[in-house]
């Protein structure tokens, strides 16, 4: 499939095209999100086989359906739809036997624990290398539980309101606040551990 | 007077710049006498900024080229309905 000399043509110009046909223009909504869907699907299922499966379905499933999408919502909004859910379900049948669920009731109370304490040093993108960073950034990621993981990658990778990220993974507004505010939490701490300046600790303010 | 945990509860809110300006003064108040506070919200600050400066991930050219090979699959069965 060649990819034309569309690539600044306006997203729902080429979802009209799409729709009526022209595979040249999906080619280019494919080329413009691919590498987004993948980084999703990775953070999301953890595993990088899942996640090239996940991308080609979400692909597939978005052509197939593309007389379903609406229009009252960015294209972009609606394959990260699918893709959620394709990796979801991705997540749910690697993990059958652990019983994780998105849906499971998780404890949202007030309890957004705080322990490290301490400012961050030089700036983390001088001090290590984008290689470095970026497996940093993933290994904390992956720490986190799936519910709060979800959320953070839609919010703050994505980009995504907050509207939109419950609408994606099928929450409340509220939902997806506090689990926002508890991935935040969470990814601030072990980040704290490897990017807190020397000498300073926990309490050093107090 | 706000509590730091009344501040932890509204930070994400107050992060992403969501409160109406009299919350939004409050928690001001609360982090400029409040250095724990200020460290947190400023770390985490720092902590959205880091993951969202991150690079899509490149899809490599084998994948790649099985996805476009399932897509013209897929255009040339829709084609012969």
């Amino acid at each position: 499939m060649a990819v034309s000399s569309q690539a600044t043509t306006d997203e729902s110009t080429l979802v009209a095209q799409a729709r009526e046909g022209d595979a040249v223009a999906f080619g280019e909504l494919v080329h413009r999100y691919e590498g987004r869907i993948f980084r999703l699907a990775q953070h999301i299922t953890q595993n990088r086989e899942d996640a090239e499966d996940v991308l080609q379905e979400t692909f597939l499933k978005a052509y197939e359906h593309l007389d379903q999408f609406q229009g009252n919502s960015k294209f972009y909004t609606w394959i990260v739809r699918i893709a959620v859910n394709q990796s979801l379900m991705k997540l749910r049948r690697r993990k059958a036997d652990k019983s994780v669920s998105l849906d499971e009731t998780i404890d949202t109370g007030e309890d957004t624990i705080v322990r490290e304490i301490a400012a961050w040093g030089e700036d983390p993108e001088q001090r290590y290398s984008r290689e470095e960073l970026g497996g940093l950034l993933d290994t904390a990621i992956q720490g986190l539980e799936p519910p709060y993981r979800s959320v953070f990658v839609l919010r703050d990778i994505e980009d995504l309101s907050t509207e939109d990220t419950a609408d994606a993974l099928g929450l409340s507004i509220p939902a997806v606040k506090s689990r926002l505010l508890r991935a935040r939490l969470q990814l601030r701490e072990k980040l704290t551990r490897q990017f807190k300046r020397k000498g300073d600790d926990a309490f050093a303010y107090m | 007077m706000l509590t730091c945990k009344d501040f932890l509860r509204d930070l994400s809110d107050y992060l992403d710049e969501s409160l109406d300006t009299q919350i939004r003064t409050r928690l001001e108040e609360h982090i400029s006498a409040c250095p724990n506070c200020w460290v947190i919200a400023d770390t985490t600050r720092r902590t959205i900024q880091i993951y969202k400066g991150m690079d899509p991930y490149p899809v490599p050219p084998d994948i790649q080229e099985r996805l476009m090979a399932a897509l013209e699959r897929k255009i040339a069965a829709k084609r012969t309905l």
